[in-house]
């Protein structure tokens, strides 16, 4: 579409390892602490119950000492600290990061162009100034004069510097990034504070996070369990005295705590804050937590063909001779034809001619090369011994070749359209010499899909989504390129309104969309994207227009984008299954050692044979408190995620964290139970 | 035939019957609710009562419609009551007390049908024929009418009407419910269920005493007792009086009447939102808890505690033994499945795990199948919830038949799983500390819990049977069972009418392999999960000291 045909493809499977921050307890704990304030909690539903759980059970073991009072008390506090480490530590993770960002930032002092200072926090939207080498770019704008190179690595990570000049695509700046070469005049765009570094630095510190629509559905149905459950167990009290078995406070209150889901209720907040974290982490920044959400409800991906399915140019795949020329005479030609052509296309044949038909690289003295020009619409070489050659688009070789007199072979239309037919692009080679002009051959050139993408996108449509891809490329090419990559559809011809119409037509059918998109003509589009990803090197229009920012630039993140949203959800799903499975088997430590003193039949449900009552309460109490750090790391990681069908992922989840969450606490409390029964007061 | 031989016939029997029906039933039910044209006979209704037949409402209207029909119907069925002395055919019953008229005007109008009354000696055959019949009749188009409405709002796309409340009532009463009552009622005839005007007479016996035989209208009663999955008896035994429930083949007949309307809804809602499968899946989990349960309590009945049980080879105690003891079990697990309540045998007399399963059988929320409408809106509500979890597993916003579960729609969902509860045991609880309520039981004990728990669990869930032993006619009992009933009936109506228009204003998602397939057996078996685990489970504590003490003790 615009300057993603020419930016060359960039590798985008490694992450960048320098991003990921080694999880540091020591200031998660610390942090922990301080969220031990109940104002912070309130956020939380299920942990501030537990909160308040655990100021009750303290006084009540203040008021009445006992051992199993004050344990209980211990790991009530202990579970309300474990689930504000988790959230502490995945905040943790940012932090260290816009430490750095904050470097960046504590920039200095602006000069405008009349050469008067300014400093950097003063610079309103529509300021100009002027940065020389060697300065850093005082606040995001486009550059309105001048080319400069710059080094954007505070912000992208990627040391290689880039060029941004006036005009175009490439005119944005961000401010923190530093000039290496030249000077440039920038207009600045951001308001004092709301530069890109300083939302990264909101963001990557969890501090502009607002919860997602999702996760605010879940507290819902986790608040009304948490009712529920309360409601159980409040109303037990009565029945219980009624029946000559009343409760302490304590065990109820511990009850209460077993059941509500305590282990999603304390990881809720930290899954959403690792999944923006994993974005961080590839270098994508997202600008609200509800586009990370949507990215795994995406059911159309628009992808532009250029850099993202194909390598950046054609290439040349074959060599065709017409008339009687054999494909090896052609090869001959056009790669003499080709050796002063720089151009990707050009080079191609060259390679293609050595791989193919072994004729070395020459160089031809006094061989004087022909360069392609628009009105020519061709280009190749004249020989020192008089031959001609030349290499173009059908229609300006065969006219070349007849106004020179020669022969265009019958065959010639067959094989060109046969090449165009396949979605390639047949190049005409012709020669001219004293024995008169003839066409030699054809030069099938292609575009060639990046190794890998199939498989991807075969992928993609196992998960239900549909890919379409956007060119330039007439429908026929287009078509062939998408059969080959296996490409749900294509929008042929496209033009910004095209791609802007074909996302409002997904969306009124009820499907979300994504794409990608960097100059100044994707902004509308970008912005009506659900999931719209600007890329790093485009104008600020498109960055302000899409909801996430690539620093990488490269298109193809958009896949993976895709699969950290759906890991998101998935982590969420599967630990309230995990969570809410856990009860089971509290039940069975926990009702049998309130009754059984009063009807001993209800020994029988103490299928675990936990020792005492005293034991059983708090051997469950222990449990949920450490399964919650047990997980810290699976919420922080997020759970395996395998693109899959619906049918097949839900299977392997129910069974892993359905299943797993009814056995596993019986295993988990009988452990406990064994190390719990051999403390005095207790057994 | 040995008694388990026939327990067998009778299920297969049953089961042959309900696949047979459930086809032809389910499409008519989704041709009723979708046709356009009205009757000759319900255009009078809708002239009658001024409404425009034509025009469709809004949620709130159509909850508006519901709610003032429903207070309606009680404050006449109350004033009924109140005046049946000077109204014809009274039999010279005085009028009732305000406060049994009150909770039974509240039980027939909620489809509970909960009888704090003895039913020959109450109500004059014009109160039982004006009043209670006709509330059968209309508390269960009611149901009918909010479940429609809810599977329209899965239905429907970007809109804010969900029908008209009137037309959905008038049908449900025309084409469903009068046909196959007069249908039913002439097969209980037959059987020799009775009908008559008169109020009784005297016979003399074979020793020469005389005994009163009381009369009534009881068939044409008995009819829509079973199909409105209503419950309230003619008299105060219930379907184990020899006039109501004649003979075996009667009460089977019965509990088909009971369980027909509810199974064949979920395959109308299936054709109503354009996928039969969806059906299918709803109905493979109601099948599959009801198949479970009565295995469950069968088991339990015929396996015997004592010697004396032993003795007589199940426990039989309480036990129509007419019927025999598997029959008693069928017949007690669809009552309470069902939200029925009608009764062959007293199901305190159950063994206390069987009494346990019929208590669950209730507490799950009266979902599988459940009554006459509020079945399918509980069960789908519940695949709301079920959905949510387990469509985040997937990796998507979940939706459930193309309709996205966001904030509003969990809000609603998680509302209405919490009501039942709450109601149940704030009212449990409440009874167990005041003297009022517990002055009302007769056992002591577990025993004693398990009555005060089943009659709220009963009157929340609008179920209406009741584990007897409990003198539930005194004015706490009275009020504060009107009001779980009440409560228990219409804030979830509230909820899913609210749901139904949120769901209605939607548009739809396309389905695609990422979509969460939710007519596998994979999802029937989630869905069973989540009924069990997120509404069953939250009765454990409180059980675990009435049914399970006194079982395992």
């Amino acid at each position: 579409m615009t300057a993603v045909l020419d930016r060359p493809p960039v590798p985008s499977d490694p992450p960048p390892t320098a991003r990921r921050a080694a999880v540091d307890w020591g200031p998660a704990l610390a942090g922990a602490v301080r969220k031990l304030d109940p104002r912070g909690l309130v956020r939380q539903p299920v942990v501030f119950v537990v909160w308040v759980g655990s100021v009750l059970s303290t006084v009540l073991a203040a008021l009445d000492p006992s051992v199993f009072g004050w344990l209980i008390a211990v790991w009530l506090w202990l579970t309300v600290l474990f689930a504000n480490v988790a959230e502490a530590v995945a905040e943790g993770r940012g932090k260290a990061q816009a430490a750095t960002l904050r470097q960046a930032r504590t920039t200095t002092v602006a000069v405008r162009p009349d050469g008067s200072e300014v400093s950097a926090a003063d610079l309103q939207p529509g300021d100009t100034v002027v940065v020389v080498a060697g300065q850093v770019v005082p606040g995001d704008g486009d550059v309105v004069e001048g080319i400069a190179s710059v080094d954007e690595s505070a912000i992208t990570g990627e040391s290689a510097p880039v060029i941004r000049e006036s005009g175009g695509d490439r005119s944005a700046v961000t401010g923190g990034t530093t000039v290496l070469s030249d000077r440039i005049v920038v207009r600045i765009t951001s308001r004092p504070g709301e530069t890109f570094v300083d939302r990264m630095i909101a963001l990557v510190e969890g501090a502009a996070r607002q919860r997602t629509p999702n996760e605010v559905a879940l507290n819902i149905l986790l608040s009304s369990l948490t009712i529920v459950f309360l409601l159980a167990v409040v109303t037990l009290q009565p029945i219980a005295v009624q029946a000559g078995a009343g409760q302490s406070t304590t065990v109820l209150i511990a009850l209460v705590v077993c059941l509500i889901s305590t282990t999603i209720g304390a990881l809720l907040s930290a899954i959403g804050i690792a999944g923006m974290d994993r974005l961080v982490q590839r270098n994508v920044l997202a600008m609200s937590g509800r586009a990370v959400e949507a990215a795994g409800d995406v059911d159309t991906l628009l992808l532009d063909k250029t850099g993202t399915i194909t390598l950046g140019n054609r290439q040349a795949a074959a060599f065709i001779g017409v008339g009687g020329t054999s494909d090896a005479e052609v090869a001959d030609a056009a790669q003499l034809a080709s050796l002063a052509d720089g151009t990707p296309e050009g080079r191609s044949v060259v390679v293609l001619a050595r791989t193919a038909y072994g004729l070395p690289e020459r160089s031809v003295a006094d061989a004087v090369p022909v360069p392609f020009t628009a009105q020519t619409r061709m280009s190749g070489v004249d020989l020192p011994d008089g031959r001609r050659l030349r290499k173009g688009a059908a229609g300006a070789v065969q006219a070349w070749v007849r106004s020179l007199d020669g022969a265009v072979p019958r065959d010639v239309a067959e094989v060109v359209d046969g090449i165009a037919g396949s979605g390639g692009t047949p190049l005409l080679l012709a020669s001219a010499d004293a024995a008169g002009a003839r066409v030699l051959g054809v030069v099938h050139l292609k575009d060639v899909v990046k190794p890998g993408m199939a498989e991807r996108f075969a992928e993609l449509r196992r998960m239900g989504i549909r890919t379409v891809m956007v060119t330039g490329d007439n429908e026929r090419t287009a078509r062939a390129i998408a059969a080959e990559a296996g490409i749900d559809d294509v929008l042929a011809e496209a033009t910004p309104e095209d791609k802007l119409a074909l996302i409002q037509r997904e969306q009124a059918g009820g499907r979300l969309v994504a794409m990608t998109g960097d100059g100044t003509n994707d902004a509308p589009a970008l912005a009506q994207a659900d999931v719209g990803v600007a890329m790093n090197t485009g104008t600020s229009a498109a960055k302000e227009a899409g909801n996430m920012v690539d620093l990488d630039s490269d298109p193809t993140k958009l896949i993976e984008i895709v699969a950290i949203g759906k890991q998101l959800l998935i982590t969420r799903g599967s630990l309230t299954t995990f969570s809410i499975a856990n009860d089971l088997a509290k039940y069975f430590a926990i009702l049998p050692a309130m009754f059984a003193g009063a009807f001993p039949g209800l020994d029988r449900l103490n299928v675990m044979r936990l020792a005492s009552p005293e034991s059983a309460i708090l051997s469950a109490v222990v449990f949920n408190a450490l399964v919650i750090v047990a997980l810290v790391p699976l919420a922080l990681r997020g759970v395996r995620y395998r693109p899959s069908s619906a049918s097949a992922m839900l299977r392997r989840n129910l069974l892993v964290y359905g299943l797993g969450g009814v056995a596993l606490p019986f295993a988990g409390i009988k452990l406990i139970d064994l190390l719990v029964s051999l403390l005095p007061g207790i057994a | 035939m040995s008694s388990t031989a026939a327990g067998w016939l009778q299920v297969a029997l049953l089961v042959a019957a309900l696949a047979a029906v459930h086809r032809p039933l389910g499409d008519w039910l989704a041709r009723v609710f979708s046709a356009e044209r009205h009757w000759r006979a319900e255009r009078l209704v809708y002239r009658a009562v001024g409404v425009d037949a034509d025009s469709e409402q809004r949620w709130p209207t159509y909850l508006r419609s519901v709610l003032a029909f429903s207070l309606v119907s009680v404050l006449f069925l109350y004033l009924l009551q109140r005046v049946q002395q000077w109204l014809p055919l009274g039999n010279g019953r005085p009028a009732v007390e305000p406060g049994p008229a009150w909770n039974t005007a509240v039980s027939f109008v909620t489809n509970t049908n909960w009888q704090g009354y003895a039913g020959e000696s109450t109500m004059g055959h014009l109160v039982q024929m004006a009043g209670l019949a006709v509330q059968n009749f209309l508390s269960a188009a009611v149901g009918l009418a909010v479940a429609v409405a809810l599977v329209r709002g899965f239905a429907r796309t970007r809109t804010d009407r969900l029908g008209n409340a009137w037309v959905d009532v008038t049908r449900a009463v025309t084409r469903v419910l009068l046909p196959l009552a007069v249908l039913s009622a002439v097969v209980l005839v037959l059987g020799g269920v009775v009908q008559t005007l008169s109020a009784g007479t005297d016979a003399t016996t074979l020793a020469g005493g005389t005994q009163f035989l009381p009369g009534g209208p009881v068939a044409s009663q008995e009819a829509v007792k079973q199909l409105g999955t209503n419950g309230g008896g003619f008299f105060n035994a219930n379907s184990a009086h020899p006039f109501e429930g004649p003979s075996a083949w009667v009460s089977l007949f019965q509990v088909l009447l009971m369980l027909v309307i509810p199974f064949s809804l979920p395959r109308a809602f299936g054709r109503l939102v354009g996928d039969r499968r969806q059906g299918y899946a709803v109905v493979g989990v109601m099948a599959t808890l009801a198949a479970a349960s009565l295995a469950l309590t069968s088991w339990a009945q015929a396996r015997a505690g004592g010697a004396a049980l032993q003795l007589a080879g199940a426990a039989t105690e309480g036990q129509e033994v007419r019927f025999g003891g598997p029959l008693s079990a069928l017949f007690g697990t669809a009552t309470t499945l069902t939200s029925t309540g009608a009764v062959n045998a007293m199901h305190d007399s159950f063994t206390p795990a069987g009494g346990l399963l019929t208590m669950a059988n209730m507490m799950l929320g009266e979902v599988a199948p459940g009554g006459v409408g509020s079945g399918l809106y509980g069960m789908l509500v519940l695949a709301v919830v079920a959905v949510f979890v387990a469509g985040l597993m997937v990796g998507r916003t979940p939706e459930y038949l193309g309709k996205k579960l966001g904030r509003r729609e969990m809000t609603l969902a998680s509302l209405y799983v919490l009501t039942t509860p709450a109601v149940v045991l704030a009212g449990t609880a409440l009874a167990m500390s005041v003297d009022a309520g517990r002055s009302s039981m007769l056992a002591e004990g577990p025993h004693g819990l398990s009555e005060v728990l089943y009659a709220f669990t009963s009157a929340g869930n609008n179920n209406g049977s009741a584990f007897a032993g409990l003198n539930a006619n005194t004015p706490f009992w009275n009020t504060a069972l009107g009001l779980a009933m009440a409560f228990g009936r219409f804030l979830p109506v509230v909820l899913v009418l609210a749901l139904a228009g949120r769901l209605a204003a939607q548009g739809r998602t396309p389905a695609t392999a990422g979509t969460l397939p939710t007519h596998r057996p994979l999802f029937v078996g989630l869905l069973t999960a989540v009924v069990l685990v997120v509404v069953g489970l939250t009765y454990l504590p409180a059980l675990s000291l009435g049914p399970i003490a006194e079982g395992l003790s």
